[in-house]
Order: C-alpha cells, then structure tokens, then sequence
C-alpha cells in the first residue's frame, strides 16, 4: 500500500482539495484557491483544484474564475459525501499519477480525515490547521505555520524530501479571491477505476443542524455566552443579538456542560476553534481553554461584570458591564440602525 | 469485544507558561496527564466493554513517564496497558507515531475496535487517529459524538460535521476518533489505583514491534519543525468600566462605532 517518496524534483504544481456539499462548491473551496494562487505563482507553478463528487458546471467554472488553471473532476456518484476510504483512494489516484509538489487542503472535519489518509498512502508530510503558507525564497519549499499548544506557540514546519508537502488550512484564515469572467482555465472530467470506490462505511443518515451553531467556524461573526447567563432560557437574549449581526451563536464550555445549548457550539479546547473576524462574548470569563479557541479571532468585544475577568487581556474593545442590561440596549440600538437604514420605498408593504 | 485506546501524555495546558523574554515554553513545574480528549475515548471504550464484557487496552508512546498515563488509564478501568518507548520513537511526527503505533497493534493481534481522542491538546493535529487506520487499512469515521449500536460486525455511530450530524454505519474492525460528547469520563476508584499499581505494563521498543529504523522518530519523519515562537497574546484593547446609566449608553455606543468601523453593522 504504501508508495516510495517521489522525488522532489519529480513533483510540480499546487494542488487544492475543493469541497462541495449537494453539489454546491463550498466557499473553503475559494478561500484555498486565493492561498493557492500566491503559492503557485511564487514556485511559478500551475493550480489545480481538484473536486470530488457531483457539482454544477457553473461552479467549476466559477473555481478558475477564482485562481485555478486547472479543475480535476471526478463526478461519481459514490463520491457524493465525504466517505474516507474512497475519498482518500481517488486522491491518492491522483497523486500518484500527476505528483503534485504541493497540495492543501480546508482544516474542516473533510479536510482533517481525508489529509491524514492521503498522507500515509502516498507516503507525504502533512502539517495541520496552518493559519499561514509561504514559499520559502532560498529553496523554493512550503513553509507550514500554525498555532499549537493550544495557541501559545506558532510553528514553522516543512518538509525536506517527501512530496507532496501537504497541509490543511484554518477555515477563514484567509480571503477568497473576487472572481475574474476573463480567466481562462481547463475543467478535465476523469473516471477512476471502480475498485477506488468502494467503502466500508456507509451513511445512513443525515440531520441538519437545529441553528447557528454548526456554522460557527464558518461565520464571520460569532456572539458567544457562557456561565454569566445564569440560565438556558437567556440564550434568547444571545440569539437576537446574533440575529442583528448576522452571527452565529458559540459558547462556554461551561454552558454547554449545563445543558443550556447543544456542543456544536462550544468554543475552545475540547470545542471548536475558529477564526471569524469577530467574536463577541458575554458572561465568559476567559479560561486558558476557553481561549486556546479564539485565538486567531481578529476582533475581540468582551463584556464581564468582573474587571479583572481574563477575557479582557485578550479583548480589543471590553465593558465591565451586567449581560442583561447590555445585551438588550445593544441588540435595540442594532436593530434600530438596520430599520432606519432600509430604504424608505421597501416600508409600508403590509 | 476487544477495544485498542491509543493515548497520549501531554502538559497540563492550563499550567503552561511561556518564558517572556525567550518565548520558550517553560515545562518545568508542569504536570503532565492523560491528553483529555483522550479520556472521552477510554470512557467509551469502557462502556463498551462493560456493555458486552470485552477487554480494554490503554496503548502510548512517549518516554518512560508516560507509563502513568497507562497505568490512570487502567486506573480509571482498562483491563490492560502497553508502553511503546525508546529513544529511537523521539521526534516522532503524526506520520511515524501512528506507523509505530500501527505496528504496536499488530504485534498485540486481534481486536475489534480502535477508539483514539479527536487530537491532543498540545500538537493539535487530530492525524494519528486516521494515520493509523491508513497504516492498517482500516474503515474510519472521526468527529464520532456518540456510538448508536456496537457489534458483533459493524458499529452505527453520529459524527459531528459542520453541517449537523451523520449517522454512519462502519464494518468492524475499524477506527473511531471521539468527540466530547461521546462520553462523560469517569474518575479512577480506589480499587481501579490498586489494580493500576500492581499491573505489568510492558513496555517495547522498536525490535519488539519490528519497526525499521528508518521509519521512527525524526529520522522516519517527512516533516521537520524549523522554528517556534510565541505570539504576543496580548491585545491593548480599550476596556471602559460604565459607572452609571449614561456611561453604560457611551460604552454601548462604542460597540456599535466598532461593529460600524469593522462594516459589520
Ligand atoms: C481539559 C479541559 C478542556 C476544556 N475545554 C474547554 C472548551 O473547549 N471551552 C471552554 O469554554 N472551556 C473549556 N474548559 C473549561 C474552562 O476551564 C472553564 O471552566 C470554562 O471556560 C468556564 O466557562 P465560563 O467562562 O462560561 O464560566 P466562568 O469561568 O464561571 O465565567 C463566568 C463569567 O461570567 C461573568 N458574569 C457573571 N454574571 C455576569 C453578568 N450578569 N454580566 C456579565 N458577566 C457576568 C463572571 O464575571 C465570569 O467571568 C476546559 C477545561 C478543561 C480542564
């Protein structure tokens, strides 16, 4: 099963691993392509993106609008969700057959199972939720950054001698390119042998999730609360807000262990990190773990009754403040902006 | 049944501290524990276990004090621990320890499920789990919040997806890596510590699992680490501390200038 190293100087191009849901390109998709696009034309290399899976035309079409020279299709319906055996069997094709010098993945659930499979079939270094990328000028080679030990340390990391260097990438951790109509591309469609697809594991269902939460490391506004709530039922007053922002919802672990709101939202340690432009947090006083998830949030707001709470160390704006005498003047004077910001001629339709 | 824990030993994150000057983090001092996604999955393999009256193996790499993290883990109930050690492992990235580990669960011979955490607190990288399941062509479904139905040849589990929830059907054997809410893990008793301190826990090396040298530790790893620093954390951020209803009403006004400047509102 496992392959000899390539040579370094057999591997060319930078590869990206395209995620769609039902058929639609996801945006993690854009975000790697933008990342790809500055490491390809640093090696002076082509993208390529490659999709697995069901997808419209336009969505493909949509990829080299944004960066790629290149878009591997493999279409198959058995590709349709994320299955990791036939996943990281076709990829590993792929790789194979092409040999990629560089190939990135999204840090999502997808891109964290498939990456690690990928990495021992075709024998390749693989470094995990890198928050940065960069060629290094003197050897041409891929320099890995992320965060580890729970945020207090960046890494740089690289890989000397096995190819592909593969990493998987922070969602939001970087922007999308605009798309550009006058980019020209190739979209090549491939069959792969049937033995590639076949999976021991099946899905059997699929539950969408109730709210806000599985969205959040998506989102580019997060409003979290924690044990400072006192109850489940306030997380209404959290909500709304979320609303006015356009935000998800994310939380302590603290409230999520009291039952007050489901895991999908919990941030830090033992949650989820995330890296949405801001985070806004009320009743949550800041632990070590609770932080190791926010620590490459770009804004920080914090609101604690208690002004020595930690969250403050870390905040760009805080207000030593009781939760339910701000949240609500907050979430008014939002909702007021956006009312009398809606043009007068779309009022008075009911 | 028979369940397989691979564990790791990592720094108590909460005591680590980062030398200011040199940006070295400072280990003295600091307690080292069972990685606590880790425990999630010695508590569902546990249930498990219990459920159909299987045998349970704590699994670790790491130097010789990591035979702690083994023996809480048969503390807090596994039936049995190993120890893979030697200085040759060291260095190790997520490529050669599940290679090693792989090896390791071999050697051990037949089992039925290999439960690991999502990923360990101080690396990060959540690449073991599936690395081992590569090196031993093995289903897997990471993400498992919860195990439905177990046995005696397929396991239904829920994985958590940024979308929802999946419910997964895995022919056994195969490799499931847990999330928190997979279980709620359980204290070592009394009784557990007694049985942990008489317990052998044998500890192997590389000939023990037959591991060629050029595949372990930094010299069988395709990935170097070249530098490490510590970001500063500290943000000097504007915290206003509203004295009356007023103040309050400034503070807030402040928020939305924020939002507003960031194009949010
Ligand atoms: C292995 C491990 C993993 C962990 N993982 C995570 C994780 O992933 N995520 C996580 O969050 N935690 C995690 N924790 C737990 C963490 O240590 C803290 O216990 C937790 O973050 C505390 O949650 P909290 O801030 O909501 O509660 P508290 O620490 O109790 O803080 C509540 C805050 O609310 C403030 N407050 C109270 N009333 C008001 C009010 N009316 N208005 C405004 N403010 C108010 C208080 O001043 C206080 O600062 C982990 C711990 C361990 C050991």
């Amino acid at each position: 099963m496992k392959e000899t190293a390539a040579l370094p100087a057999a591997a060319s191009g930078v590869w990206v691993f395209a995620e769609q849901r039902a058929g639609i390109v996801q945006p993690i998709s854009h975000e790697l392509l933008a990342r790809g696009r500055r490491l390809a034309d640093a090696r002076g290399a082509p993208l390529t993106s490659v999709l697995l899976g069901p997808a419209g035309d336009d969505g493909l079409r949509e990829m080299i609008r944004r960066g790629a020279d290149r878009v591997l299709h493999v279409a198959d319906p058995a590709l349709q969700d994320f299955l990791p055996e036939p996943y990281s069997a076709v990829t590993a094709h792929l790789v194979r057959e092409r040999r990629p010098d560089i190939f990135i993945a999204g840090a999502t659930t997808t891109g964290r199972t498939l990456m690690p499979l990928l990495a021992v079939l075709c024998h390749a270094g693989l470094t995990a939720d890198c928050t940065q990328l960069e060629i290094d000028p003197a050897t041409g080679e891929l320099l890995q950054i992320r965060p580890a030990i729970g945020g207090n340390i960046m890494a740089t990391i690289r890989t000397p001698l096995c190819r592909p260097q593969m990493a998987t990438v922070r969602p939001r951790s970087m922007k999308p390119a605009p798309p550009d109509p006058g980019r020209a591309g190739e979209i090549e469609r491939l069959t792969v042998p049937p033995e590639l697809l076949r999976s021991r594991v099946r899905r059997v269902a699929f539950e969408p999730a109730d709210d806000e939460g599985g969205g959040i490391q998506k989102a580019e506004v997060v409003v979290a609360a924690g044990r400072g709530l006192k109850k489940g039922a306030n997380f209404d007053l959290v909500r709304r807000l979320a609303r006015a922002l356009n935000a998800g919802v994310g939380a302590s672990r603290d409230a999520v262990d009291r039952g007050w709101i489901g895991y999908p939202h919990q941030v830090g340690l033992s949650g989820k990190t995330i890296s949405p432009r801001l985070y806004f947090c009320a009743g949550i006083s800041g632990s070590v773990q609770h932080l190791a998830g926010i620590k490459t949030a770009e804004h920080i707001i914090a609101v604690n009754l208690n002004p020595d709470a930690q969250i403050f160390k870390v905040a760009d704006y805080g207000v030593v403040a009781d939760l339910f005498e701000l949240l609500p003047l907050l979430t008014e004077k939002l909702e007021a902006r956006k009312k009398s910001a809606r043009a007068p001629g779309t009022e008075g339709s009911g | 049944m028979d369940i397989i824990v691979p564990i790791k030993q990592v720094p108590e994150t909460s005591k680590v501290r980062m030398d200011p000057n040199t940006g070295v983090m400072i280990r003295e001092g600091v307690e080292s524990i069972i990685n606590p996604l880790d425990l999630y999955a010695i508590e569902a393999a546990l249930q498990l276990a219990e459920g159909c009256g299987g045998r349970t193996t704590a699994l670790s790499m790491g130097p010789a004090k990591a035979e702690a993290a083994v023996r809480e883990a048969i503390a807090m109930g596994c039936t049995e621990g190993v120890l893979l050690s030697h200085r040759s492992f060291a260095g190790s990235d997520t490529w050669a320890t599940s290679f090693a580990l792989s090896l390791a669960i071999r050697k051990r011979g037949a089992f039925d499920l290999i439960l690991c955490g999502e990923r360990a607190t101080d690396g990060d990288t959540g690449q073991v789990g599936p690395g081992i399941a590569a090196w031993l062509g093995l289903p897997v479904v990471t993400y498992v919040s919860r195990i439905l139905e177990c046995g005696p040849r397929a396991v239904v589990v829920r994985r958590m997806i940024e979308e929802g929830y999946e419910t997964l059907e895995a022919e056994l054997p195969c490799v499931l890596t847990v999330v928190k809410e997979a279980a709620y893990p359980r204290l070592p008793t009394l009784r557990g510590k007694q049985r942990a301190r008489a317990a052998t826990v044998p500890v192997w090396g590389p000939e023990d699992i037959g591991a060629p040298a050029e595949s372990l530790g930094l010299k069988g790893s395709p990935t170097r680490v070249v530098k490490v620093e510590s970001p500063s954390l500290a943000r000097h951020g504007d915290v206003r501390t509203p004295k009356d209803p007023a103040e309050l009403e400034r503070a807030v006004d402040g928020i939305v200038d924020y939002l507003e400047r960031l194009g949010l509102t």
